[in-house]
C-alpha cells in the first residue's frame, strides 16, 4: 500500500496472520498513524488491502470498501469515547449500528467480563484515563471485528497506570481471534504486546521479525537506540570493518561486504590515557554527554568512532568524566558483532 | 504587575460611552407605567402582537435550523475561494441594513418579483404582506447567526468521534444523528437562541416586506413603533418585555457565547 501526504510518502508491504499481534514501531512522523487510518478506510491510499481473502481496497481495480463496512475495530490514543453516551451505550454503539441482537445485554457482558460492570451507567468523563482506554478497547472488541487496529493505545496514559492497562490489553488481545495491528513509538509497549515487530521509518519498513531478533540485529539507528546498543555501518574485510570516514573497527570474524557492527555499551571501556593491553580496538574521543541510567552512567563519546559507553558512577567520579573531557575507548574484537547490511 | 497609569481622558470617554447605553435603559425602567403594565398586557393589540411575534420568531428559528445546519456543514467542508463566496453570502444579512433586506425580498418574492411573479402566475400565491412574509423576513436576517455558530462548532469538532463511529459500522445518517448532532448540540443551541433573539427584534425587513397588519404581520417591534405616537404606555410596556427577554438571554447564555463567537 502507498499513501501520499504532501511531500511524505508511505510505502509499505505488510501481512499479518489471524491471532498474531503485529506491532508497527517507529519514531514520530514515520507514518504509523497514516498506515492505520488507510487500513481502517479513513484515508485515501493506493494499492491493495486484503482481509481474510476479501479485497477491502484495490485502487487499481477501483475497489474501496468504506470504513463502516470493514469490520475493523479501531482504538485511538486518547480513547475517543462518545462523551454524550454512557459507558454501556459506548460499548453497545457498534452492536446497534450493526443491528446485532440484544446490544445492551451483550455490551453489559463485555463490561462485566472486564471488571467494569459497575461503571456501565457512568459517563466517560467520570472515568479515569485507564478505565476510559479499557472501555474504548471493549467498544472495539464488542462487535467482534476481524481486524483490530490500535493506535498508541497506552501512550496517553500516566506511566503509573500504563502497566496495569498493558496487562489488561495483553489479556484481551490473547483471546481475540482476528488480526491485531498495533502502532506505537514506545518500544516497551511493542515488546510487551507483539509477536512480530515491524519497524517503520520515514514511510518505509526498515526491519521486521520477532522482537528478540530485531533488537539483536538492529538495522537502523532507531532500533539500535531502543535496544540500547551502538550501531556502526561500514565495509567488512576479513578481520576488520572500515567505517565511513576511514576509521577501522577490528572484529573477530567480519566477513566481507557492507555490514552493520553492533557494540554493547557495557563492552566499551574508558581510559584517561592511551591504554596498552589486549583490546585491539583503541580509539580517541571527547565526552559529549553524561547521562544517569539507574545505577549506571551512559557516557556518549564523539570522535572518529562515536560510541556510548556504560560505566559505573564510581568510575565517572574517579576518571573525572564530564562533557568535553578527552578519553580513550577500548573494545575487544570479540565484543563486536558483525552481520550483513 | 504595575501598568502604566490610564489618562483621565480615556476614563471620561469610556464613562460617556457607558452612559449612552445606561441612560436609555434607565429611562425605560423609570418611565414604565408599572401600575398599568398588567392592564396593557391584557390589551388585545398587545397580546395579538406578542402572540404573532412569538409564532413568527419561533418559526423563523425552526426554518433556520432546518436550512442553516446543512448550510453550516457545507461551509465547514469547503475551502478556498468558494468558501469565501459562500461565507460572504450567508453573513451578508448580518451587516446589510434590514430595510435593504426587506426591499431585496420584495424584489425577489413580490408580485412582480423574480420568483414572486412566477409563484403568482402559476399558483396565485402572493407572499408579501402575509404572515409568511414576516417569517421569511425574520429568517433572512437571523439565520446567519445560527450558521456562524454551527460552523464554528463543526470546525472545532474532533472528527475522530465520527471516525470511531464509522469504524464501528455506523453509516452516514447514524453517525450524523447519533454522534455529530449530539456533539454539536451546544453550538446549535447557542446559535438558535441568538437567531431567535434577532428574529424577535426584527423590524426593518419585516415592515418593508410584510407591512403592518395587526394579527397578520404586526409583530411587537412594529407595534411598539406605531403605539409610541398614540399609546405611549403600551409602547413602553412592550419595550420592557423585549428588554427583559434580551437580558434573560444575555445572562443565560453569556458563557456559551464567549466560547462560540
Amino acid at each position: 500500500m502507498r499513501v501520499r501526504r504532501g511531500a511524505f510518502t508511505l510505502d509499505v508491504d505488510l501481512s499479518a496472520a489471524a491471532g498474531e499481534t503485529v506491532a508497527v514501531l517507529g519514531p514520530n512522523g514515520a507514518g504509523k498513524t497514516t498506515l492505520l487510518r488507510a487500513l481502517a478506510g479513513l484515508d485515501e491510499m493506493e494499492g491493495r488491502v486484503v482481509l481474510d481473502g476479501e479485497v477491502l481496497e484495490d485502487t487499481g481495480r477501483g475497489v474501496h470498501v468504506p470504513a463502516e463496512r470493514r469490520h475493523a475495530g479501531l482504538v485511538f490514543q486518547d480513547h475517543i469515547l462518545f462523551p454524550h453516551l454512557t459507558v454501556l451505550e459506548n460499548v453497545a454503539f457498534g452492536l446497534r449500528a450493526q443491528r446485532r441482537p440484544q446490544p445492551a445485554a451483550v455490551a453489559r457482558a463485555w463490561l462485566a467480563d472486564a471488571g467494569l460492570g459497575e461503571r456501565a451507567e457512568a459517563m466517560p468523563r467520570a472515568l479515569s484515563g485507564g478505565q476510559a482506554q479499557r472501555v474504548a478497547l471493549l467498544r472495539a472488541l464488542a462487535t467482534e471485528p476481524r481486524l483490530l487496529l490500535l493506535d498508541e493505545p497506552l501512550s496517553a496514559l500516566d506511566v503509573s497506570i500504563r502497566a496495569e492497562v498493558r496487562r489488561e490489553l495483553s489479556r484481551q488481545l490473547a483471546s481475540f481471534q482476528g488480526v491485531r495491528l498495533l502502532v506505537t513509538h514506545d518500544p516497551l509497549e511493542a515488546m510487551a504486546l507483539a509477536d512480530r515487530l515491524v519497524v517503520l521509518e520515514q514511510g518505509s519498513v526498515v526491519q521486521s521479525g520477532a522482537p528478540d531478533e530485531v533488537t539483536a540485529r538492529p538495522r537502523s539507528r532507531f532500533v539500535a537506540d531502543l535496544a540500547g546498543v551502538n550501531l556502526l555501518r561500514g565495509h567488512a574485510n576479513g578481520d576488520h570493518v572500515t567505517l565511513i570516514g576511514d576509521a577501522l573497527v577490528a572484529a573477530a570474524d567480519a566477513g566481507s561486504g557492507d555490514v552493520f557492527a553492533v557494540i554493547h555499551p557495557r563492552a566499551v571501556a574508558l581510559y584517561r590515557t592511551r591504554p596498552d593491553g589486549t583490546p585491539r580496538n583503541v580509539w580517541h574521543g571527547r565526552v559529549d554527554s553524561v547521562d544517569l541510567y539507574g545505577d549506571r552512567v551512559r557516557v556518549r563519546v564523539a570522535g572518529p568512532v562515536p560510541l556510548v559507553a556504560e560505566v559505573t558512577r564510581a568510575a565517572v567520579r574517579e576518571l573525572g568524566l564530564a562533557a568535553g573531557a578527552d578519553v580513550w575507548m577500548a573494545v575487544k574484537a570479540t565484543e563486536v558483532a558483525v552481520y550483513p547490511a | 504587575m504595575r501598568r502604566a497609569k490610564t489618562p483621565a481622558a480615556i476614563g471620561i470617554l469610556a464613562a460617556l460611552g457607558l452612559l449612552l447605553f445606561l441612560l436609555p435603559m434607565a429611562g425605560l425602567i423609570i418611565r414604565a407605567p408599572w401600575s398599568q403594565a398588567l392592564g396593557e398586557l391584557a390589551d388585545p393589540t398587545t397580546t395579538t402582537a406578542l402572540g404573532l411575534s412569538i409564532f413568527c420568531s419561533l418559526t423563523a428559528t425552526g426554518i433556520a435550523l432546518v436550512l442553516g445546519v446543512p448550510l453550516a456543514m457545507i461551509l465547514a467542508r469547503t475551502r478556498g475561494t468558494l468558501r469565501n463566496i459562500l461565507r460572504a453570502l450567508t453573513t451578508l444579512p448580518m451587516v446589510l441594513p434590514p430595510v435593504v433586506g426587506g426591499v431585496a425580498l420584495l424584489l425577489a418574492f413580490g408580485r412582480r418579483g423574480l420568483v414572486g411573479s412566477l409563484l403568482y402566475q402559476a399558483f396565485g400565491i402572493q407572499i408579501p404582506f402575509t404572515t409568511a412574509a414576516a417569517v421569511m423576513a425574520e429568517t433572512f436576517v437571523s439565520m446567519p447567526f445560527l450558521v456562524i455558530a454551527v460552523e464554528a462548532g463543526l470546525r472545532s469538532l474532533d472528527h475522530r468521534y465520527e471516525e470511531a463511529a464509522r469504524s464501528l459500522g455506523a453509516g452516514y445518517w447514524r453517525v450524523f444523528t447519533r454522534v455529530t448532532l449530539p456533539l454539536l448540540r451546544p453550538a446549535i443551541f447557542s446559535g438558535a437562541v441568538l437567531c431567535w433573539a434577532r428574529a424577535l427584534g426584527e423590524f426593518g425587513a419585516t415592515i418593508t416586506f410584510a407591512g403592518n397588519f395587526p394579527g397578520r404581520t404586526q409583530t411587537v417591534p412594529i407595534a411598539v413603533y406605531l403605539a409610541l405616537e398614540t399609546k405611549p404606555d403600551a409602547a413602553i410596556t412592550l419595550s420592557l418585555i423585549l428588554l427583559v427577554v434580551s437580558v434573560a438571554i444575555l445572562v443565560g447564555m453569556r458563557d456559551r457565547w464567549l466560547g462560540a463567537l
